[in-house]
């Protein structure tokens, strides 16, 4: 009987979907950049790996905040208009104001990089813990908060710049969005540094097993005397966190801040770490998974284009493999659970 | 007795023979025999008692019934032809209807939606509103459900939504109804009007499968009863022809104490535990919880203190308020005398309070988490440095329980989902272990785990009174008589009395459960 056997393979603890799982991205990425290394030799070259890789960096960032938000069950719309909303913001504190928006900083004017990130990661902090108290005190579903701060910040972001871009900024601003270290790009060892932590966090502290166990279980959490509301809040201030660091590394990049900035990365992120194996049911995920899986729709996007295939044809793709991803997510769990 | 052929009423009848008989039905779970060579024979307009104590196989047995479950062996015939349902719906059209204890309706639609879900008259596309309230209003009439077919099932009592239920049935033109314990959220009155209508189908030839704890129904309305114990078949017969003691009996069978050996009551220590008058309302927020009143207990250090009734009769609920879990209205609860008042679990934890809570996997278990996870969840504190979880710590920590306890598991790594039901009950009594409690409430610690296991979990329970834990167990098993020192009896969300295992027999417990009122045990037989 195959059943007997899967029942005995998993009596020696082998969580045979649980393996496929967890490598399948990884599979799928090196299959993916096979076929594209075959069908165009350029995508293999250093300048264009590292140009995908920072074309992933930013919605890398989002998606490992989402990650957290994700590990608990939970969902953020607002992340792509959060990110121009505190991308402006950003600008604004970069430029001293907005009286000189489109002079490009010389000498004294303006508050300098540091400023300009902290203000950036303050709104994505601020904007964040408000949609956390929102889903925890007033007990709405974090779709229905999340989908009403995807429209209020990015109201927030076209009030605040009256509609048109804020660019030209100093050097040392924009060095954090187009300076490389040897050949890396600036945004790509931002990205990577970021997961490394979030990494950490999620696998060796204490908040990280908290994290887990309020999406894996929330009543449970709360019966072994977790403080599940002040975790569930807690991810989506991560969440900013991340949105408000991306705002800054993006406009750093364009040398601008726009109130459409980021218009459906909400897809893209959410799209990454699904694809890179975290349950939308909670209580499963790594970030190394949703590193794999930026990485993954980003060299998608990438090999698409070099051959030549339509931006139209590109986003359905992204929608049928999000909708696969979680197939399989829930395929995988309902056969664990007649164990 | 057990081959006695069916009675039959007077009603005209379609066959002498049984309408429905269930033969050599057996069912197993993995890790668990649900039912063992079962038989079941019901006669038409009969009013059948399907009887035993939790975890006897009934919900199994009805499950097979209905179609939500398939027998592994076994025959079932219907009006004498052999049938097999895959699905409720193929047991819905084969005229065998189930309701459970947990209603099925749809409480933001009307009366009428709810009784003819998916069956509504009308053309293909509209539905014909006049006539669905019609037809609804000739089957509410019958069983006296005198409301407008266009009420919302949400503005009904329990009694009334029951009546739907039994509406919805009879609109199948069913013609076996199961019912799963009916009478356990209704008032007397209610009881009383439930008992007619269950006449007047019954004198209209429907038969009828009715699950009940209290045994002085069985003897008002019941022909007929089969009793289950183990998932083992034991006995069926007239009602007319036996006892409230007899049933028990059969329902109890072995003497549970031999089970475990005679252990002496310990001496007790002083109360670390003391419950005064806790008193919890029904509010509109949560219209269907089940009340305390006035409920009050003790519970001393190096004792293990029984709650026993039945189920519905606020053990769980008193558990879960003393632990902080849900709020209540009235009353004190002390540690080592002095009154606490607790914010949430974390506070009760904070003065040595744990809860093992009733179901294993909703409210313990993190099934998809590590069995590592699943242990220190809650003793962060002893197995950190700063932020960080110390690996060290956490290994020896788990490394400890899972000898103390004997956990059989590949590696700690495993998921929790994966191991057995024992295995998974010990994973959850090692995270409280784990925070050395004064105090530890243990809901139904053994339910749904095989006999094996329940052994080493009641071993555990006495090992740790003996270690100066004060122990309270929810059971609605047997295993209440073995394990525990003195047991509080409860019904309907008060406490009806106390007696020291000693004294107590089943029978005796039994009928202090069923009692109406604090005092001495009163006979369950009407």
């Amino acid at each position: 009987m195959s059943e007997a056997r899967l029942e005995a393979a998993e009596d020696r603890g082998v969580d045979i979907f649980g393996f496929v799982a967890r490598f399948a991205p990884t599979l799928f990425l090196i299959v993916l950049m096979l076929l594209f290394a075959i069908m165009q030799p350029r995508f293999l070259s250093e300048i264009n790996l590292f140009n995908v890789m920072r074309q992933v960096s930013i919605t890398g960032l989002l998606a490992v905040g989402m990650t957290f938000v994700i590990l608990t069950a939970g969902i953020d719309l607002s992340v792509g208009s959060l990110l121009a909303f505190a991308g402006l913001v950003a600008a604004a504190v970069a430029k001293g104001g907005m009286e000189n928006r489109f002079t490009v900083g010389e000498g004294g004017v303006g508050y300098g990089w540091f400023a300009a990130a902290m203000a950036a990661i303050a709104v994505g902090l601020a904007c964040g813990w408000l949609q956390g108290l929102a889903i925890t005190r007033l007990k709405v579903p974090p779709f229905v908060v999340t989908l009403g701060g995807m429209s209020a910040f990015r109201g927030a972001a076209l009030l605040f710049a009256a509609g048109g871009p804020i660019s030209g900024f100093q050097p040392s601003f924009t060095w954090w969005g187009q300076g490389k270290i040897g050949p890396v790009p600036i945004p790509v060892i931002i990205f990577l540094v970021a997961a490394f932590i979030a990494h950490i966090v999620l696998r060796y502290t204490r908040y990280g097993r908290q994290v887990y166990a309020v999406g894996g279980n929330p009543e449970a959490a709360r019966l072994s005397g977790l403080n599940v509301n002040r975790v569930i809040a807690s991810v989506y201030v991560i969440m900013g966190f991340f949105a408000g660091l991306g705002a800054f590394v993006l406009a750093a990049r364009l040398n601008s801040a726009e109130a459409v900035a980021g218009t459906g990365y909400e897809l893209t992120v959410i799209a990454s770490v699904v694809i890179g194996g975290t349950s939308l049911f909670g209580g499963s995920g790594t970030i190394f998974g949703t590193v794999i899986g930026s990485i993954l729709i980003g060299v998608l996007l990438n090999g698409l284009v070099l051959m030549n295939v339509s931006s139209y044809i590109q986003q359905i793709i992204i929608g049928v493999i999000i909708v696969l991803a979680v197939a399989f997510d829930t395929f995988a769990k309902s056969r664990r659970r007649k164990v | 007795m057990a081959n006695a052929p069916a009675a039959l009423s007077s009603a005209p009848a379609k066959s002498d023979g049984p309408i429905l008989k269930m033969t050599g039905v057996s069912k197993r779970f993995p890790g668990v025999r649900a039912l063992e060579n079962v038989h079941l024979e019901v006669g038409q307009s009969e009013i059948h008692a399907l009887l035993g104590e939790n975890g006897a196989g009934k919900s199994t047995l009805l499950k097979i019934l209905s179609g939500a479950h398939s027998a592994d062996t076994g025959e079932i015939e219907l009006f004498g032809q052999p049938a097999a349902f895959a699905t409720p719906h193929d047991a819905q059209r084969a005229g065998i209807v189930t309701i459970y204890q947990e209603f099925t309706l749809a409480p933001d639609m009307t009366i009428a939606e709810n009784v003819f879900i998916g069956r509504e008259p009308g053309s293909r596309l509209f539905i014909s509103w006049r006539r669905l309230a019609d037809d609804t209003r000739a089957i509410t009439d019958k069983i006296g459900l005198r409301r407008d077919p266009m009420t919302l099932v949400r503005d009904l009592s329990v009694a009334e939504q029951q009546l739907v239920e039994i509406a919805r049935a009879l609109s199948m033109r069913s013609r076996l109804i199961v019912m799963d314990e009916p009478t356990s959220a209704l008032s007397e009155a209610e009881v009383a009007n439930l008992v007619r209508i269950i006449m007047t189908l019954k004198a209209e030839g429907l038969s009828i499968i009715f699950v009940t704890h209290r045994l002085e129904e069985v003897f008002r309305l019941c022909d007929r009863y089969t009793v289950l114990r183990d998932g083992h078949y034991v006995a069926s017969g007239r009602v007319a022809d036996t006892n409230v003691e007899a049933i028990i009996r059969m329902m109890v069978g072995r003497d549970v104490g031999a089970l475990y050996g005679q252990r002496p009551i310990p001496e007790h220590g002083p109360v670390a535990l003391e419950v005064e008058g806790l008193t919890r309302r029904r509010n509109a927020r949560d219209p269907n919880a089940i009340e305390l009143v006035n409920v009050s207990l003790r519970a001393h250090k190096g004792e293990i203190l029984g709650l026993a009734g039945l189920v519905g009769a606020g053990r769980t609920e008193t558990a879960r308020a003393i632990f902080g879990a849900d709020p209540f209205d009235h009353g004190t609860i002390r540690v080592d005398g002095k009154p606490v008042a607790f914010n949430g679990p974390h506070d009760a934890m904070l003065h040595g309070i744990g809860l093992v809570p009733e179901d294993r996997k909703k409210q313990a278990l993190f099934l998809r988490l590590a069995i590592r996870t699943n242990i220190t969840i809650a003793a962060h504190n002893q197995i950190s440095r700063g932020w960080f979880i110390d690996e060290g710590r956490e290994n020896a920590l788990v490394d400890e329980f899972r000898k103390l306890l004997s956990i059989r598991m590949a590696s700690a790594d495993q998921l929790a989902g994966l191991l057995s039901g024992g295995n998974q009950q010990k994973v959850v009594l090692a995270r409280w272990l784990a925070l050395r409690p004064k105090i530890l409430i243990v809901d139904e610690p053994t339910r749904g785990i095989d006999i094996g296991s329940k052994v080493e979990v009641h071993n555990l329970l006495i090992e740790m009174a003996k270690s100066g834990i004060a122990v309270i167990v929810i059971s609605s098993e047997p295993e209440i008589l073995a394990v525990s020192d003195r047991i509080v009896t409860m019904r309907e969300g008060r406490v009806t009395g106390e007696i020291a295992r000693d004294n107590a027999t089943q029978e005796i417990l039994m009928s202090m459960m069923t009692a109406h009122e604090s005092g001495g045990p009163a006979s369950a037989a009407a």
